[in-house]
């Protein structure tokens, strides 16, 4: 390496090459980043990223990669993409991570969007989408690739092998170390780090431009906030186009300089989060409601004395467990059964999941259920929620250690201002601010002030604490025809992943009632089935057996009567609902590519079924969408029963519930 | 997949019964270093018997197995292994206790230098050699995609994986000729696609030739090169998929004009 470099030689470390330039010189041998390949877990220091990243840069710039050029980044999350964009970035040029399961449609919008002349993709699976859109992408010029398998007789001349592309020059020269440092230190932080996609609950996802500031402005905050070292480790295992990967697997781990590990492959995520053993652990409510699921389910088929150990142990987390890691009183009983509980129930139980380890575990993305946040704290989990966007670099609230709840969503991180707008929409200013909307100035003039408020498009509230509340999307929250308030996230919440249910969409804006679709979680339904002898072969039959229904019924039920206690929310108990007979799926445009639910489309898909709640009828057959056999979706005459939940009235003051029922069953 | 490349095995003049029935009379075909071979027929046409005898478990009354150039009446199941003939079987035949890992590694037994006291104590060579072969299992699991099964017993995993770990098993003695009988049956759409993929990578990646048995003609004309049809132990057509679905002989023979009850599976 020619000139040592340093951060003042490099004018302050503002991007995040220069912080790997720094890294390698601070912390050589320290591992930065480790991948399981082929049974085997493999690491790479913070030197040896360094020559990766060299490498690479080398390739794209030998192909003609140009300051200020786009280049995508397509797939599994693979220490050579995330080294792409690392590269990418060093020569002045912007990384656009994309969602590896998008459709090739999909993929055309966002490289037409973004202008984007480079593709980085992982596999064959990429490149087949990529060969045909290349058509309708005139400015898409090279594709590289990472894994060959597959594509040996593929003989586009813009294909390119990554790894061979940058082994063409075996040790780059003394004069290309310095042009690699030189092109380096011509950024500045104010340049765009990255594009990054939203997940679009709301309709087609946009591209957001993030600053190197802002993303490590934000970053350099969360590391500060929660004490983060180099000594942490964490699982990068969700998709690298969602800004919460790339704030953690990037942001974070460069400002702190910890190490990042890849999983072997999507299907061995929990496995290999058992062997890394993280310290911390990013994940959204979805999947923490299946780590719940999962170890509900396992419960049910242990023995007898396991069960009774680990249901009285829970009760006792529920009582102590929460308090004690909120550092509340608890009683020295208690405190020596929880301690006890710890080596019997807890730890193990820990152990097998793989968060032994963790000291830090966040939930974001969207609202998590209280049950399982409950659940996952009083194992000792220091589990909290953060409140942010793509547009706010991820972080806008974070709670901290000892005021973790499931209702507030924290406070504001240090450096960014809240203020409750119009119409109660959130609005936030900070350093992690976005830039602007690709190639959309209408929608980023909307979307952030001149002063530097950026709108939220969530309607919340700020406690006498200081802790923000979300209600919901400002334009999800309205009323029922009674004029009783209707916020379905917040109701949603309360039912999904309660016993067999995974997701609810509920509606009412406007209407005399609640009413509901569920989807039920086929784990834990399907073994409840097996253990009572009903046949089912698949989710569809599941879904339509009567004792299903009526599982739903009873559990509805039962969260009917805890809103009932809620003053705010015992208008809206669930009154009708039915079962979807299939699952919520990306591909079909009812999830996010983040899972998140896209409301009004699935309102408009099904509006059909919709109506039958709504209407008198208890049944009725219509052609409804299923998962065709193919993968695909296919029409099919289908019968729908509609489940009817009882509904307590309540008093004024909604303290006392009073059994009367409002609507029973026919 | 283009079948230009020099005779792999040739098989002339088979003849094979079981006590009073005939299972293969007079066939003849040959099978081309680099091909996928198709060998289709209506149940009972002798498919899995022509198999038999080409790894060894049969011994034909009349005709010779030419394989690699040299010829004989027969060749013992263990020298059809040593001389690099691996295959995968109708029922499947893997150990339903070990995990998948194990498994496969059982497929390296032959590439193994064994010495029982070293083995036993699992040092110098010994250890050095599992790593060898542990690296080629490994392989093969990527390859597979089957990494998230690695360490799970056998016989929990569903029919459609056990296939797939079978084949895995096949591929782990390296072999020069593949011999798949019904690499696909009972399979749903997906799992067919999936396994049929990895057929094609096996014959593309490593140059496998490969003889398969098996029952979805839309399988079989896409994926093979040549075609062998049988039908009541007799050779009735040989061709490209083309030649054989326009051939009349065949037609009949899945249709049931010529016979009565021969329908196609």
């Amino acid at each position: 390496m020619g000139s040592a470099p340093d951060g003042t030689s490099l004018g302050g470390l503002d991007t995040i090459p220069k912080l790997l330039l720094h890294h390698a010189k601070v912390r050589p041998s320290r591992p930065a980043m480790r991948e399981k390949r082929l049974g085997i877990w493999r690491c790479w220091t913070w030197r040896e990223v360094e020559g990766e990243v060299r490498r690479i840069a080398s390739a794209l710039s030998a192909l003609g990669l140009e300051r200020g050029d786009r280049l995508a980044v397509i797939g599994d999350n693979r220490p050579l993409l995330y080294w792409s964009m690392v590269a990418a970035q060093a020569l002045g040029a912007v990384p656009v991570p994309l969602y590896r399961d998008a459709g090739a449609g999909e993929i055309a919008d966002a490289l037409a969007c973004t202008e984007v002349r480079f593709v980085v993709a992982e596999d064959q699976e990429q490149v087949d989408k990529l060969i045909e859109i290349r058509e309708r992408c005139p400015r898409l010029e090279q594709v590289l690739y990472a894994d060959p398998r597959g594509l040996r007789t593929y003989r586009q001349p813009f294909l390119h092998k990554l790894v061979a592309a940058a082994g063409r020059e075996p040790e780059p020269c003394a004069r290309d170390a310095d042009s690699f440092v030189a092109e380096i230190a011509r950024s500045r932080g104010c340049e765009p780090a990255g594009i990054y996609f939203t997940s679009g609950t709301r309709g087609p996802p946009r591209a957001v431009v993030l600053s190197f500031d802002n993303v490590l402005a934000t970053s350099r905050a969360v590391v500060a906030f929660e004490g983060l070292t180099e000594r942490e480790d964490v699982l990068a295992y969700l998709p690298m186009a969602w800004i919460g990967d790339h704030m953690v697997s990037v942001g974070l781990a460069y400002c702190a300089g910890f190490c990042v590990n890849c999983p072997e492959s999507p299907s061995t995520v929990m496995a290999d989060l058992r062997e890394v053993g993280p310290t911390c652990f990013f994940a959204p409510p979805r999947i923490w409601d299946s780590i719940r699921s999962t170890v509900t389910i396992r419960m049910e088929d242990a023995g007898a004395l396991k069960r009774r150990l680990y249901g009285s142990f829970m009760r006792l987390a529920k009582r102590a467990g929460l308090r004690i890691l909120d550092a509340e009183h608890v009683g020295p009983d208690d405190r020596l059964c929880y301690r006890l509980g710890e080596r019997l129930v807890y730890g193990p139980l820990k152990n097998a999941l793989g968060l032994s380890r963790v000291r830090l575990a966040y939930t974001s993305g969207e609202a998590i259920s209280p049950g399982t946040f409950d659940f996952i704290r009083s194992l000792g989990i220091n589990i909290k929620q953060i409140y942010g966007s793509t547009e706010g670099s991820l972080f806008v609230t974070v709670q901290s250690d000892r005021e973790a709840s499931a209702g507030t969503v924290g406070r504001p991180l240090p450096g960014v201002d809240l203020e409750i707008g119009e119409e109660g929409e959130v609005l936030f200013r900070g350093a992690g601010g976005f830039q602007e909307y690709c190639k959309d100035p209408a929608a980023s003039l909307a979307a952030k002030a001149a002063d530097g408020w950026i709108r939220s498009g969530d309607a919340g509230f700020i406690d006498g604490h200081g802790g923000l509340h979300i209600v919901d999307r400002a334009e999800e929250a309205g009323r029922l025809a009674d004029g009783t308030s209707f916020a379905p996230m917040q109701i949603e919440n309360r039912f999904r992943a309660v016993g067999p249910i995974r997701e609810i969409v509920v509606f009412g804006r406007g209407r005399d009632y609640v009413a509901a679709f569920v989807t039920i979680d086929a784990g834990r339904v399907g073994n409840w089935a097996e253990r009572r002898g009903l046949a089912y072969t698949n989710y569809r039959e599941l879904a339509q057996r009567p004792e299903v229904l009526d599982l739903v019924r009873e559990t509805i039920e039962a969260i009917n009567r805890d809103l009932a206690q809620d003053a705010a929310l015992a208008g809206a108990q669930v009154r009708r609902f039915l079962i979807l007979q299939k699952e919520f799926d990306p591909d079909d445009g009812e999830l996010t590519r983040t899972r998140k639910l896209r409301r009004r489309f699935i309102a408009e898909k099904y509006a059909a079924l919709v109506d039958m709640l709504y209407a008198d009828e208890m049944a009725c057959e219509i052609d409804a969408p299923v998962a065709g056999k193919g993968g695909g979706i296919t029409m099919l005459r289908t019968r729908f029963a509609i489940g009817e939940a009882k509904v307590l009235r309540t008093t004024q003051g909604g303290a006392e519930a009073m059994r009367q029922e409002v609507a029973t069953p026919a | 997949m283009h079948p230009n490349g020099d005779v792999l095995l040739r098989v002339e003049g088979i003849a094979l019964a079981f006590g009073g029935v005939k299972a293969l009379a007079d066939v003849s075909f040959d099978i081309r270093k680099g091909e996928i071979r198709a060998i289709i027929g209506p149940n009972g046409a002798g498919k899995s018997s022509m198999l038999n005898v080409i790894n060894g478990f049969y011994r034909p009354h009349a005709g010779s197995i030419t394989y690699k150039g040299r010829t004989a009446r027969h060749m013992r199941p263990h020298q059809a292994a040593q001389a690099g003939i691996a295959r995968t079987f109708q029922n499947i035949a893997l150990f339903k206790g070990m995990t998948t890992l194990d498994n496969i590694m059982t497929g390296r037994l032959l590439k193994m230098r064994g010495n029982f006291l070293l083995d036993a104590l699992h040092v110098g060579p010994a250890r050095r050699d599992e790593t060898a072969h542990r690296a080629v299992v490994e392989q093969i699991i990527d390859f597979l995609e089957i990494q998230a099964i690695r360490k799970v017993p056998v016989g929990r995993l569903p029919y459609g994986l056990q296939k797939r770990v079978e084949l895995g098993r096949a591929l782990a003695a390296e072999p020069d000729l593949l011999l798949l009988d019904e690499p696909m049956a009972g399979m749903n759409f997906e799992e067919k696609e999936d396994m049929s993929r990895f057929i094609l990578d096996v014959n593309e990646e490593f140059g496998t030739t490969i003889a398969l048995i098996e029952h979805d003609m839309g399988v079989v004309m896409d994926i093979s090169s040549r075609i062998v049809v049988l039908d009541y132990g007799r050779k009735i057509a040989d061709g490209t998929p083309d030649e054989v679905r326009r051939d009349q002989a065949v037609i009949d023979a899945y249709l049931g004009v010529a016979h009565d009850g021969g329908k196609g599976a």
